[in-house]
């Protein structure tokens, strides 16, 4: 187990590395950050000389790159143009987005895993139908129009919510957000669980617990459950960088002051550190829960051993 | 018939292949059970049927494959002739008509700018399936050709490339839109097509390359080897035909979601922008207007769902005929 550990860590390195550095190269293709500095107006040659050369945009593009990622490592993500410590941008932002993706992952596992449950189980009838049928729908609308739409709904005509979520965002007023956030996925978790458990319950080990007159509910739960969730598991943890990641469409339509917001902020202001530096961390937690999700099969299905 | 091995696209779309095989006895088990009487309505008689010819067969008498298949027609006939249906241009506005609803001559009633809603809805699939199409080729190919080469000789390069897939995997999609489009001032669908491809075919590539080593491994890969049939040959002859199935599944689910995509990338303003006529860009126009002109949102935003929607049916069908595990 430990070395295996090891061995997923060692991985994860250039993976972390071709990742950043990517991003870093798209954002160095962004354009002129200075020439953002300065506004509309042209900027003043020497002026921006300077100030190149203090953000230290003179050098190439790989020593860029080396130094930003060595500062990184000793914690420091770099300025913002306006002068913020970009560490205090996460500060405010994260929370946010981490409230939001976790209302998104209830979702996904509660309302997926059992609507998933319960269609495996009948598949074939009116009510698996239905909630296929939902799941397909739930699919192909894009998430910013779900957004929208339950933003009309929910906020503009019936007044249930706010239209908008207040700077603080508190858990009560991102659940809607959070169920747009996780809508797509939502139904992709219910199709696989259902796929999962409807194929798993022809199986021997199904056969044998209802042979020797083990309870339903145990069953399924038991034996049925456990070894149905693992696809679910992988997927639900992969999902978890994607939805930060993702959360830049929900948070623009509801407001809501986190990565997403940060990021579109920053790529619209040509704000290179903001930029790079969430990613590096979006990008970490990507890899994080890779490796967790992989951990997990070992505890989920005793099969699995890793040497 | 060629015996499928288990594959799921869903887990596919999710980028996630790795790690723990589940419960191979059981679904091999099931996949002996159903293979050999073939689909319901074979009788004996029949004639030995390729994996194609049965997947054919199936999808003519699937309801779902018909009716997502016409709907994919109509688009793709009023993207090449919008004016067969719509005799405006959507480019012709009239601020006076601002946020009007519906009236004769203009079904769907005017939005923020006055423009017809219904010419403009019209005239926006043809963007939406020429992204969708286009980009789709450009990702099956650039990703199957790559996937299969990789899967196919194995080694060094095809260690690099899995670890280049796994880079491509770990940047969200949005994210590595808004950042590389930003910049682009052209305001066509090529940029938005070149960024599909770009961070789509590691998907395709990873379903290309498993599907790969799982056909070079069959017998008469291994026979037609012994033959003498040079590398080329086996890729073209033996593998890919035998391959190539769990790609054009995951490549038409995928089509519905570039769709998606591309309105997602012009409602956030990076994609296409005005005056180009596309779903996502009359979205995040109607937006701000929505309560007083709803019918401005939900008319492209139907429009929008019905098409991805379709596509993705599409692919479902076609999976369901391909995966004789799922009968």
């Amino acid at each position: 187990m430990g070395r295996y550990v090891v061995r997923r860590l060692l991985q994860m390195i250039p993976v972390f590395i071709g990742a950043t550095l990517l991003i870093f190269l798209m954002v160095n293709v962004m354009g002129d950050p200075i020439a953002g500095l300065c506004g509309d107006r042209e900027c003043d040659p020497a002026t921006a000389a300077q100030l190149r050369h203090e953000f230290g945009l003179d050098q190439p593009v790989w020593q860029q790159y080396l130094t930003y990622m060595g500062n990184v490592f000793t914690g420091d993500f770099g300025t913002a143009f306006n002068g913020q410590p970009v560490t205090e941008l996460m500060g405010t932002a994260f929370p946010v987005t981490i409230r939001l993706t976790i209302i998104a992952i209830l979702f996904e596992i509660v309302v997926g895993i059992v609507l998933g449950v319960v269609t495996g189980l009948r598949r074939g009838r009116p009510v698996d139908t239905g909630v296929l049928l939902l799941t397909l729908v739930v699919i192909s609308v894009p998430t910013f129009v779900t957004g929208l739409l339950l933003q009309l709904l929910l906020g503009v005509k019936w007044g249930w919510i706010d239209p908008a979520v207040s700077s603080e965002a508190p858990f009560r007023e991102l659940i809607v957000p959070g169920l747009v956030l996780a809508s797509v996925s939502l139904a992709y978790v219910t199709r696989l669980t259902r796929t999962s458990i409807a194929e798993n319950r022809r199986s021997d080990y199904v056969r044998t617990a209802i042979a020797k007159g083990l309870p339903r509910h145990r069953v399924i739960t038991r034996h049925l459950l456990r070894n149905s969730l693992i696809p679910v598991v992988t997927f639900i943890g992969t999902d978890i960088g994607a939805l930060m990641g993702g959360a830049i469409v929900t948070e623009r339509i509801f407001n809501i002051h986190g990565v997403g917001y940060q990021l579109y902020q920053g790529i619209l202001r040509q704000n290179t550190q903001t930029v790079v530096g969430f990613v590096t961390v979006l990008v970490l937690v990507f890899l994080v829960a890779n490796l967790v999700v992989d951990l997990l099969y070992a505890v989920l299905d005793p099969r699995i051993r890793y040497a | 018939m060629p015996e499928q091995q288990p594959y799921e696209p869903e887990r596919a779309i999710a980028g996630t292949g790795m790690g723990g095989q589940m419960d191979l006895g059981a679904s091999e088990a099931v996949t002996l059970e159903k293979t050999p009487g073939g689909p319901e309505g074979t009788g004996p008689q029949d004639k030995p049927r390729s994996l194609w010819s049965d997947a054919w067969h199936d999808l003519r008498r699937n309801p779902v494959f018909i009716i997502s298949a016409l709907v994919i027609l109509f688009l793709i006939v009023i993207s090449i002739w919008p004016s067969l249906i719509a005799s405006g241009s959507p480019l012709k506005c009239d601020l006076a008509k601002a946020q009007e609803g519906s009236q004769s001559g203009h079904p769907f009633g005017f939005n923020g700018q006055g423009c017809d809603v219904y010419t403009r809805t019209v005239y926006g699939a043809r963007t939406s399936v020429a992204v969708g199409v286009l980009a789709t080729l450009g990702v099956a190919v650039l990703g199957s050709v790559l996937g299969g080469l990789a899967g196919f000789f194995g080694g060094a390069g095809d260690a690099v490339l899995s670890r280049i897939t796994d880079v491509f995997f770990a940047i969200p999609v949005v994210l590595g839109g808004l950042v590389l489009l930003s910049v682009i001032t052209s305001n066509t669908v090529w940029p938005v097509i070149g960024f599909i491809v770009l961070l789509g075919w590691p998907q395709i590539s990873r379903i290309a390359r498993g599907s790969v080593i799982t056909a070079k491994q069959n017998d008469y890969v291994q026979a037609a080897r012994a033959l003498g049939a040079s590398n080329s040959r086996l890729l073209l002859r033996h593998i890919a035909p035998n391959a190539i199935a769990p790609v054009i599944v995951v490549a038409t689910i995928a089509l519905g979601t570039y769709i998606s995509l591309e309105a997602t990338l012009s409602f956030l303003g990076v994609g296409l922008k005005p005056p180009s006529v596309s779903w996502g860009i009359d979205i995040s126009a109607a937006a701000p207007y929505v309560r007083n002109a709803p019918h401005a949102l939900l008319w492209p935003s139907g429009a929008l769902a019905i098409t991805v929607l379709a596509f993705i049916m599409l692919g479902d069908a076609v999976r369901d005929a391909l995966d004789p595990k799922l009968r």
